[in-house]
């Protein structure tokens, strides 16, 4: 009949969180007999009847329409292997990868080389877990020079911000280039390397306190705080 | 023979002092840390990730694939020969099979979930600290699991049921039989149970009902870990 964990709390799995049929399972949960009960460690959002298990940890795991960076493992024939930060590798075909016109047995790797980072868009996801990558549209390109940190994917949500909020106090206040995929992987690219330097610590300590609230002013303070 | 004070003082139901500790391996994507008393177990857990050789992959679901390694100058008696050994063999299929009941690795199919178990320390008992350090390891990973597992081992030493028997006790001269028993603490069932020695029924059942209340205390310390790793 009730909930019996906290909301917003963290729980871990095997934890029971409501009990009676009143509330129904959703992700990150499940319901045994009477009971729902996680199947993941997260924050625990209850909205409604609507029970789920927000994950604080764990691999990225694709969407379709999801702008990640990836770096190029393997070049084939006719497309290149991505390394996503997923249990698999991600599919850049030749069609989607430019619109230049490339002849018959031609070398890709003047287009993307062993270990070059892109940024591409997930445009499929199959239950055979291929995953299809574009890199037409606005942005997506190769990426040259800079640095790349790793978040957990989880929290990108809470770095970015609503509409970008979050990130844009950063881009901001150090003047860098900064890319966020959603696949937890940050590259950044400045001209004053101390500036780089306190993005990357900034970017680290989102991504450490993520579950705090208030933490977009907090940013901003600290950020202030480290300029002056 | 009679063992009427166990060696180090505790009373017979009592287990060693216990501490538990997550995210201890900053690269791995699941660590954690489970000691009791002077045993103490790394679990690092890395994956889901592709498996090689690819003969073993499973194209319906995910493979777990445990490495349990005591360090060489663990042990308070002689060196251990470092690299695998047909004990160590053993520990790794049990670990497995133990761990397997609460994963659901359904979603990842022809990929392996990695778990090295390191042992820096050890006075018996190491491979259900390794179970428990490896539980939170696999949680901390973020891995869809049923529940965590918390294992101890139980045992008769002399003609007592003690509880998280020291190395000591495995040697006790009036014979001492180890039972290393590992549960799912919601439901009690069991996924580990190994018994090499002498016991009767009934030693049996009262051993592995200390091991269920034992098991419910270290699930205790377990959620705490969990929970401290993310400032709750």
């Amino acid at each position: 009949m009730t909930l019996v964990a906290q909301d917003k709390s963290i729980v871990v799995p095997g934890e029971v969180l409501a009990t009676g049929m009143d509330h129904v399972p959703a992700q990150g949960t499940f319901r045994e007999n009477e009971n729902i009960i996680a199947s993941q460690l997260g924050l625990l959002s209850v909205n409604g009847r609507l029970i789920k298990v927000i994950a604080l940890s764990g691999r990225y795991i694709p969407k379709v329409g999801d702008m990640v960076i990836g770096k190029i493992t393997y070049i084939s024939f006719s497309n290149w292997s991505v390394n996503i930060g997923y249990a698999y590798e991600a599919n850049l075909s030749l069609k989607e990868a430019t619109s230049d016109f490339i002849a018959r047995g031609a070398d890709l790797s003047q287009y993307f080389d062993y270990g070059d980072v892109v940024t591409a868009k997930v445009i499929g996801v199959n239950k055979q877990k291929a995953i299809d990558l574009t890199m037409k549209g606005p942005g997506l390109r190769k990426l040259k020079g800079g640095r790349i940190i790793k978040v957990t994917p989880s929290k990108v949500p809470r770095l970015i911000g609503k509409q970008g909020s979050m990130i844009s106090i950063v881009k901001e206040a150090t003047n860098c280039k900064i890319i966020v995929g959603q696949n937890g992987l940050v590259w950044m690219q400045g001209d004053d390397p101390e500036k780089v330097r306190l993005a990357e610590e900034t970017i680290l300590k989102i991504d450490r306190e993520a579950h705090k609230e208030g933490l977009t002013d907090e940013i901003s303070k600290f950020l202030k705080e480290r300029l002056k | 023979m009679k063992y009427t004070k166990r060696l180090d003082g505790r009373k017979f139901e009592e287990a060693r002092p216990i501490e538990a500790k997550v995210g201890v391996v900053k690269r791995a994507d699941g660590s954690a840390m489970f000691r009791t008393g002077k045993t103490i177990a790394i679990a690092a857990v890395y994956g889901p990730r592709e498996l090689h050789p690819s003969h073993l992959r499973n194209s319906e679901k995910g493979i777990l694939r445990c490495n349990y390694n005591m360090m060489a100058f663990s042990t308070a008696q002689e060196r251990v020969r470092p690299g695998p050994s047909r004990r160590s063999k053993e520990i790794n299929l049990v670990m497995e099979k133990a761990l397997l009941p609460v994963l659901d690795l359904s979603e990842f199919p022809n990929t392996v979930i990695d778990v090295f178990v390191e042992l820096p320390q050890t006075d018996a008992g190491t491979r259900c600290a390794g179970i428990n350090a490896a539980a939170l390891a696999l949680a901390d990973a973020g891995l869809a699991m049923k529940d965590i597992i918390s294992s101890i081992s139980v045992g008769k030493v002399g003609d007592k049921i003690v509880a998280d028997l020291s190395k000591e006790e495995e040697d006790f001269e009036g014979g001492a039989t180890d039972i290393p028993v590992a549960i799912m603490p919601r439901t009690n069932k069991l996924t580990l149970l190994q018994l090499d020695g002498n016991v009767s029924k009934d030693e049996l059942k009262e051993a592995l009902e200390m091991a269920k209340k034992s098991c419910q205390e270290i699930y205790k310390i377990q959620v705490k870990a969990l929970k401290e790793k993310y400032g709750a």
